[in-house]
């Protein structure tokens, strides 16, 4: 009779499956870091002055800067002249359609089962697939063209809608945010971007999909989404990395504006290679998240974290404009070695704004898992209201659960609410469960899914069930 | 054949000896009760026949339905027609009945080779039970147990057995915490689901369930031993005379 701490690490051991390389060429730039290079990714990337003198900038600011220290991870530190900065699938020539995207390309996309090919798609996901720093296909532009959304990669808009970026690049997180925000500013390589016109309800859901495969690569892509005033727009980004030794780093910017009255759900599903069971390799992913509501509008950070060796983010929303919502839904799993830092930050500028988060950390082998949040409501910002819930749970006694909730409420008609729980899979409930005749495994799955469920049921149909996939988990059936 | 038979059973918990020689026979359709004083051991009992690992086996044999029991996992067990009530029964937030219930049916279905119970027919079956033990729709839509009132889970334990329908049932102090008008539906339902096949073993302090659950055997539980059985006429007698007269002719 197998135990059931055994059976756990079994589950939690199961194999990493998204780790193969593709054997591809690259045009790469030299390790390192220097003015030259800035201006190197700016010219192969045949951008405007105004992109080149403010990667430029950045650059130079973030020379001035130093690595945070505060969150509660640990790692060795990172030799940024180490690092390539740009690595791009060598093309032959500019590419005018799918059909011209190497096909080696393809099949890794296959393999991972993102939906690049227009005709197998079914559910009517828009994919724009980022290649270790490259976006490489979007899929249903035509199709969304047609309703005025504007769904590329960065570096096309950058051609095609130089106006939008210059407008909103840096809007929300300013080239000077933070240590990791400004290098990505001064070295972002390409990423997604999206605009949905006023009034506008996108059809379908966006979907970026990123993947790291280029070796000692870092991959900073960029992800801009404006939805004008009334609009509405989901988005969803997955992301896997071959296995390695080595540690990677993905230091991503995402950026949403969502404009009166406008809604945008944003959805991530993040499985990076977390490295082995002794903590080699892995991706560290040190990403900065951030919207901006203007009046009435409505920003959601969906996220489910079970990758990446260390994970540092913070999904944040400023409620500039009065009555707007700001949300965040978050699971995340650590395993083996794994550690997180995440949680998010709400900063309600306007009257009656409202946030709700709700944190699920679970933690496995010797997993550390901290969640950090930051609830803000300024002086002006009347009748706002929070509500958090944090709940923590425990496989095993090796791993660790941490909680660091900042609430500052400046003023005395609004409210915070802030809930936490830890608790451990009982021994009880998985006797209770086999004395039903349910088998470890499915027990173990059953309780986390029933943990994790206020954030799965956020989130798109098809990405819940990759969600609760990751976690070992087997869809819950409605009945009745 | 004996459905359960159990052999000079000894198991200990944390190294403290706890059974020290229970002999057991249950035949099909019989509805043993076994009593006792706080601590005597029948929780223990019971939670060895369902397989819960913080208890070790020390001593003895169990044979289940021809099958040597005390090597099959629990969940095994409960694949073979072993069911328990709890007498904590555990909240699982987040799941709901229906999907827990429907997660044990069809493993206990796997088990035996036959294909799972779709969604319809598994509402229809699940509804007529619910009947049975008269309980509110609304349960199946709630998390297992989670905010459940104790009458409530205890109804709730009886609802799965129904459900399950299990050769031998194991009920431990079912009654405790039911009102007196969940009393009788709790009796009701297990009544119903007497029958020649199934055997069931009920652990109770008070004759009050026994007066709606009329057993077959009556057994006194002392200090890890079986020190007394007899006809459902034991059962008042021990109501009159409680348990010191035979706590001192078990030492
Ligand atoms: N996990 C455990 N660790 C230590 N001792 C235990 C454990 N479980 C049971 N015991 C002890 O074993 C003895 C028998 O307990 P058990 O629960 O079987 O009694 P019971 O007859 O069911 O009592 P009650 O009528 O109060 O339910 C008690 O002394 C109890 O303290
Ligand atoms: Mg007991």
């Amino acid at each position: 009779m197998p135990t059931d701490e055994g059976t756990i690490e079994t589950l939690a051991n199961q194999e990493y499956k998204w780790g193969f390389v593709t054997d591809i060429e690259a045009d790469a730039l030299p390790k390192g870091l220097n003015e030259d290079i800035v201006r190197a990714i700016s010219k192969r990337k045949n951008e405007p002055e105004f992109m080149t003198q403010w990667r430029l900038k950045a650059y130079r600011h973030w020379l001035t800067m130093t690595e945070p220290k505060w969150p509660n991870v640990k790692y060795p530190k990172i030799d940024f002249q180490d690092v390539i900065y740009y690595s791009a699938p060598k093309a032959k020539k500019q590419l005018k359609s799918l059909d011209e995207v190497d096909p080696e390309l393809l099949r890794t996309y296959e393999k991972l089962g993102v939906p690049l090919e227009e005709q197998k798609i079914f559910a009517g996901v828009a994919v724009d697939a980022v290649f270790d720093s490259v976006s490489v296909a979007t899929t249903f532009k035509a199709k969304l063209a047609e309703m005025g959304v504007i769904f590329c990669s960065f570096s096309e808009a950058v051609q095609e809608h130089p106006e939008l970026i210059s407008k909103y690049l840096g809007s929300v997180v300013p080239y000077s945010d933070n240590f990791y925000a400004t290098l990505n500013s001064a070295v972002f390589s390409d990423g997604s971007f999206c605009y949905v016109p006023k009034g506008v309800r996108c059809p379908m859901e966006l979907s970026t999909y990123f993947r790291i495969n280029a070796k000692n690569t870092g991959q900073f892509e960029r992800t801009l989404i404006i939805a004008d005033e009334g609009a509405y727009v989901s988005y969803l980004e997955g992301c896997t990395a071959p296995m390695r030794d080595e540690n990677q780093l993905h230091a991503a910017v995402v950026e949403l504006v969502a404009l009166k009255g406008a809604q945008i759900k944003y959805s991530t599903v993040q499985n990076w290679y977390p490295g082995d069971k002794e903590g080699k390799g892995g991706i560290y992913n040190f990403v900065t998240k951030r919207g901006k509501c203007m009046d009435s509008a409505r920003i959601s950070w969906t996220q489910v974290e079970t990758g990446s060796a260390i994970t540092w983010k913070y999904p944040s929303v400023i409620l500039q404009g009065d009555n707007s919502i700001g949300e965040f839904y978050s699971v995340a799993l650590t395993n083996h070695m794994q550690q997180a830092d995440t949680g998010t930050k709400m900063i309600h500028i306007g009257k009656n704004t409202r946030s709700t988060v709700v944190s699920k950390g679970i933690s496995a082998g010797k997993g550390q898992n901290t969640y950090r949040g930051l609830i803000k409501i300024l002086k002006n910002a009347t009748n706002a209201r929070n509500y958090t819930e944090c709940d923590s749970l425990l496989l095993g006694d090796k791993c660790g659960a941490h909680t660091f909730p900042y609430i500052e409420v400046r003023n005395t008609s609004s409210k915070a609410e802030h809930e936490a729980s830890t608790s451990k899979i009982g021994e009880d409930q998985l006797f209770y469960c086999k004395q039903r005749g349910i088998s470890l495994e499915d027990a173990v799955n059953m309780i986390i899914n029933g943990f994790c469920k206020e954030v799965f049921r956020e989130l798109p149909m098809e990405f819940a069930v990759e969600a609760q996939k990751l976690l070992g988990v087997s869809l819950e059936g409605s009945v009745g | 054949m004996a459905l359960v038979e159990i052999k000079n059973l000894e198991a200990a918990v944390g190294g403290k000896p706890i059974l020290k020689g229970i002999d057991l026979t249950i035949n099909p359709g019989e509805v043993h009760a076994i009593m006792g004083p706080n601590g005597s051991g029948k929780s223990t009992l019971s939670s060895v026949l369902a397989g819960r690992e913080t208890y070790t086996v020390t001593g003895g044999s169990v044979l289940f339905d021809g099958k040597d029991l005390l090597d099959l996992s629990p969940e095994e067990r409960a694949c073979e027609g072993l069911f328990m009530a709890f007498q904590y029964p555990v909240e699982i937030p987040g799941v709901t009945t229906s999907y827990f219930l429907k997660a044990a049916v069809n493993a206990i279905r796997k088990h035996h080779g036959q294909d799972e119970l779709d969604a319809m027919d598994f509402l229809k079956m699940v509804k007529e039970k619910m009947a049975l033990l008269e309980m509110d729709k609304t349960f199946l839509n709630r998390s297992v147990n989670e905010g459940f009132s104790g009458g409530e889970k205890k109804r709730n334990e009886i609802f799965q057995m129904a459900v399950l329908n299990p050769k031998f049932a194991i009920l431990d102090e079912t009654d405790s915490g039911l009102d007196i008008d969940a009393l009788k539906i709790v009796a009701n339902g297990v009544n119903a689901l007497r029958s020649p096949e199934r055997a069931i073993l009920v652990v109770t302090h008070y004759q009050r369930l026994l007066d709606y659950i009329v057993p077959d055997f009556v057994h006194v539980l002392c200090d890890g031993r079986i020190v007394k059985s007899g006809g459902k006429e034991l059962a008042l007698e021990l109501e009159k005379r409680g348990y010191a007269w035979l706590e001192t002719a078990a030492a």
